[in-house]
């Protein structure tokens, strides 16, 4: 079936079976590859992305319920500029394997975008739906202070830290 | 025992491979150390490149590999380009524990490269050329230190030797400094890449007379770097295998008996192609080896979904007539019968009896579940089966051996399968077996196209090669404050009936089989037919949780604050090691002297022997694990309803010099949250040979929101560095269930802590 979507902020035509998840459809339709399977029952936050600003679990939504603006990872920086996350965990060298931080980062986009200046706690209620198998907790929730604090964009990332 | 004999050969195939990837001998160290390099010209572009001289053979691959213009740069480890970047090639794979990064700052610290023109690429898999290619051990910078490191210096010297030339000065009035030589008294520069093409007509020095940097003269390595590969991590490009996509390429998913062994009896292939999006479906018989292909269905379809779709419609009969038939709750009421019951001593040191009979008795009976390893990207190869030519793209921690296995399986020439090695979404042990590119290969075998196998997260649950569960029953005896007796009864499982499966085994590389002066050690054995192999830090991950623990029971025993009990036990005088074997490398053997240095450092840092908050318990325990000196401390409190609370965890650790300081946090941090993680909660029940678990539902594997704070220290000694993938992980239940007896009075002699009732 014929769907319309909108993937960071461009109009895309796709033809995939109406129960297809947007995970897959992401993936190898449209071979936007930041979305990851990791488990395909929403256990593991893999697989999220934006709805309308909105971190969900790309492999629980049919292609049919998809409605507004999907953003992926591939779409987070935008014009070329990182989002303050993004630079936060370049310059915190927050992966290990880095399989889920695509996922991690944008749970933290929409948790920053609804509330600027979380507390140890809104990040862990917030951030409790994605699994990070290497176990980067600790510099996850340092990465979102760093940005939350992070007025002034600065322009791209460091390739060395600290 | 009825056994499969492919089963026992399984094992034992996953027991060599425990031990190659273990191996660390001086002499793998000496032979690198007289190694000489190979210059290669003739690339595109002009510039010097340096590859290894391995041996003759491999020399000579080497070169017949340098004259094919296409693949000139796929051998070499260092490479300087006329714009001055240097590329290093990354020879092994990135699972998540930080070798690209590191590799690459290795070669810069002794090229004195500029760490922003640095650029590391993955090596093609190539074990001739490279050697060994895996990942697992933690042994990927022990091995590759003193490579490295003199490929760094070696270029360094001939870009220098260039420069001298070119001004017509001494060598000596030369130095080098960020991608630049310098002529020290004119003040006169050349950037590496303007002389890159002159230094490729410079002789290749004997590496033995170059010399290499002292810790103190480090301008980049003990620093923090962010990982090279970071940015596109965080906008999502493609990196890893399941990433992999070709044109024209199509999907894969395999269907396995749940329980292994069986075979395909019949199955409703003609009702699956009939399914939307499916292009095939067929039956593999397999090989019979879970390392490789066992049998099962295969279904093709135009996209991932569609194959998974379609998996779930399929029925097959199974013929379980060979299959496991395995209950762990059986198997663990039978370990409780043999555990009384010691069987003829396999150790028998000193007078065991004699020292329980005059010392202070402690009696103590561990044990620990089957665990999962379910790193974040499932299974996954992508196979193509073209021109003769199998090739292969495989996320896999030993694509070498899969490289091997893949040839042996097909019957191929050793030159008709290429595997090209992606980053892996983590490892864990895991992957050091290549039963997906096995499957992969097999099912290439029968598509007219590239085709990427997926498998789904339950197919990682029902088919993992497991980190096995046992048990442990001990007794121990104290007299004026020291360990005088200490007998363990092992009670594990085998896949041939002759000894622990692979991973199973008590290790005497982390504790020295002389723990105390009396020993007595023996193993009974049940069957198991249930997959079992590597996982993070083999052996050590379960057998420091029982030791460390029981240490801490004795020293309870003997009324010793724990922190003196376990220093004075670390300075106990050691057996010299057994003769006949292969010479020890010291920067591999426990070290008492390292292991008192990480007691005390832990033991300050997380402020032992300081009064605590109220309700507050502080655990600490040692741990000796893959070259490794670590000690670790656990701060909690725990609630009515036994929920933990933990405040903090301090790892102490000597590994030698740090090569990435925040990779080494990192490495240290996720350890200490995975052996966390695996201590309160995770466990593996098999009943009918079938795997109980199926999905993250019912494996919690730790979230943010139980994650305590980790702080890392480390004491940069001078030996030889090790590895940190594998090392932090043991030490940490024993300093839990330590911490949890502190605050609570109660000892928890299970893993997971869930089974006493805890959660976190």
């Amino acid at each position: 079936m014929p769907f319309q979507l909108t993937i960071n902020r461009k109009p895309r035509s796709v033809d995939a079976p109406a129960d297809m998840p947007l995970l897959w459809v992401l993936r190898d339709v449209l071979d936007l590859k930041g979305a990851k399977y990791g488990c395909g029952i929403g256990a593991c936050g893999a697989c999220t992305v934006l709805m309308n600003g909105e971190a969900v679990r790309s492999c629980q939504i049919p292609v049919s319920a998809v409605k507004g603006n999907i953003t992926t990872i591939e779409g987070l920086a935008e014009e070329g500029k990182l989002h303050p996350l993004q630079k936060a965990w370049i310059d915190l060298d927050v992966a290990q394997c880095g399989y889920c931080q695509g996922g991690q980062i944008l749970s933290a986009a929409s948790l920053l975008a609804k509330n600027p200046h979380p507390s140890d706690a809104d990040i862990n209620a917030a951030m409790t739906g994605n699994i990070c198998r290497c176990a980067t907790y600790n510099r996850i929730r340092a990465a979102i202070h760093q940005a939350a604090g992070d007025s002034a964009t600065k322009e791209g990332g460091s390739h060395a830290g600290a | 025992m009825p056994v499969l004999e492919k089963f026992a050969q399984y094992d034992a195939e996953m027991q060599a491979l425990i031990a190659e990837v273990e191996m660390i001998s001086p002499s793998v160290v000496t032979t690198m150390g007289r190694r000489s390099f190979l210059k290669l010209a003739g690339l595109a572009g002009g510039g010097l490149v340096l590859a290894f001289n391995l041996d003759t053979r491999s020399a000579k691959a080497e070169m017949a590999a340098t004259g094919d213009a296409a693949n000139t740069e796929l051998n070499a480890f260092v490479r300087i380009a006329p714009d001055n970047t240097v590329t290093v090639y990354s020879k092994g794979p990135e699972i998540g524990q930080g070798i690209k990064t590191a590799f690459g700052l290795i070669i810069a610290e002794e090229l004195d490269a500029d760490w922003k023109t640095v650029k590391v690429d993955q090596a093609a898999i190539n074990p001739k050329v490279y050697g060994y290619q895996g990942a697992g051990g933690s042994t990927s910078i022990p091995r590759g230190w003193d490579q490295l490191r003199q490929a760094g210096a070696t270029a360094r010297a001939m870009l220098i030797a260039a420069a001298a030339k070119q001004w017509n000065v001494p060598v000596s009035e030369c130095t080098a400094s960020e991608s630049t030589v310098i002529h020290t008294p004119s003040k006169r520069k050349l950037t590496y890449g303007e002389l890159a093409k002159a230094a490729a007509a410079q002789p290749v020095p004997d590496v033995a007379k170059v010399p290499l940097k002292t810790r103190a003269e480090y301008k980049l390595l003990g620093k923090r770097y962010t990982g090279v590969d970071n940015l596109k991590v965080v906008t999502g490009q493609p990196l890893f295998g399941i990433d992999v996509t070709m044109p024209g390429m199509v999907y894969a998913n395999y269907t396995k008996c749940p329980a292994v062994g069986g075979k395909v009896k019949s199955a409703n292939l003609d009702e699956i192609k009939k399914m939307p999006g499916v292009l095939d479906a067929f039956v593999l018989e397999g090989t019979g080896s879970p390392a490789e292909v066992m049998p099962g269905v295969a279904i093709i379809a135009k996209t991932t979904w569609e194959a998974f779709k379609a998996k779930a419609a399929l029925k097959v009969e199974w013929d379980e007539s060979s299959a496991s038939k395995d209950s762990l709750t059986q198997a663990a009421a039978k370990a409780k019968e043999l555990g009384p019951n010691l069987p003829t001593p396999a150790v028998n040191i000193g007078d065991v009896d004699a020292a329980f009979a005059a010392g202070k008795v402690v009696e103590a009976a561990y044990d620990y579940a089957m665990v999962s390893h379910q790193q974040l990207e499932p299974e996954v190869t992508t196979g193509w089966w073209h021109d003769g030519t199998m090739e292969l793209w495989t996320p896999s921690q030993q694509s070498d051996r899969g490289l091997g296995q893949v040839t042996k399986m097909l019957n191929l020439p050793e030159d008709k399968v290429i595997v090209h090695q992606t980053r892996a979404g983590g490892g864990f042990g895991r992957r050091l077996a290549n039963d997906y590119m096995c499957e992969a290969a097999a099912i290439a075998m029968k598509v007219n196209a590239p085709v990427k196998l997926q498998w789904k997260r339950e197919d990682d649950f029902a088919h993992d090669m497991f980190r096995v569960g046992g048990y442990h029953f001990l007794k121990g005896a104290v007299k004026d404050g020291k360990l005088t007796a200490f007998q363990q009864h092992l009670v594990t499982f085998s896949a041939d009936g002759s000894r622990p499966v692979s991973g199973g085994a008590r290790s005497n590389n982390s504790f020295p089989v002389d723990i105390a002066p009396n020993v007595r050690y023996a193993v009974s054995l049940m069957p198991l037919q249930i997959p079992c192999g590597p996982w993070r830090a083999p052996t050590d991950n379960t057998q420091m949780f029982v030791i460390g623990s029981f240490l801490h029971e004795l020293s309870v025993a003997a009324e010793c604050d724990h922190v003196t009990f376990l220093l004075d036990w670390l300075a106990r005088p050691l057996a010299p090691p057994p003769s006949g074997g292969p010479p020890q490398d010291p920067s591999r053997t426990f070290n008492p002297t390292r292991a008192a240095g990480v007691v005390k450092l832990a033991a300050e840092k997380s402020g032992w022997g300081k009064k605590l908050p109220p309700g507050h318990g502080l655990g600490i325990a040692f741990g000796f694990s893959y070259g490794g000196h670590i000690a670790e401390a656990v701060e909690l409190s725990v609630d009515a309803k036994k929920k933990i609370t933990v405040h903090k965890i301090t790892v102490a650790a000597d590994i030698g010099p740090i090569i990435n300081l925040s990779s080494a946090e990192n490495q240290a941090q996720g350890g200490a949250i995975d052996g966390l993680s695996t201590a309160m909660g995770l466990e593996i029940g098999v009943e009918q040979g079938r795997i109980q678990e199926t999905n993250f539902g019912d494996y919690p594997i730790l979230r943010m929101r139980s994650a305590p704070p980790v702080e890392a220290h480390f004491i940069q000694s001078d030996f030889r560095p090790s590895g940190l993938g594998e090392p932090c992980l043991p030490p940490l239940a024993a300093a839990l269930g330590n911490a949890l007896f502190a605050a609570t009075g109660e000892r928890v002699r299970t893993m997971p802590f869930k089974r006493a009732g805890y959660t976190i």
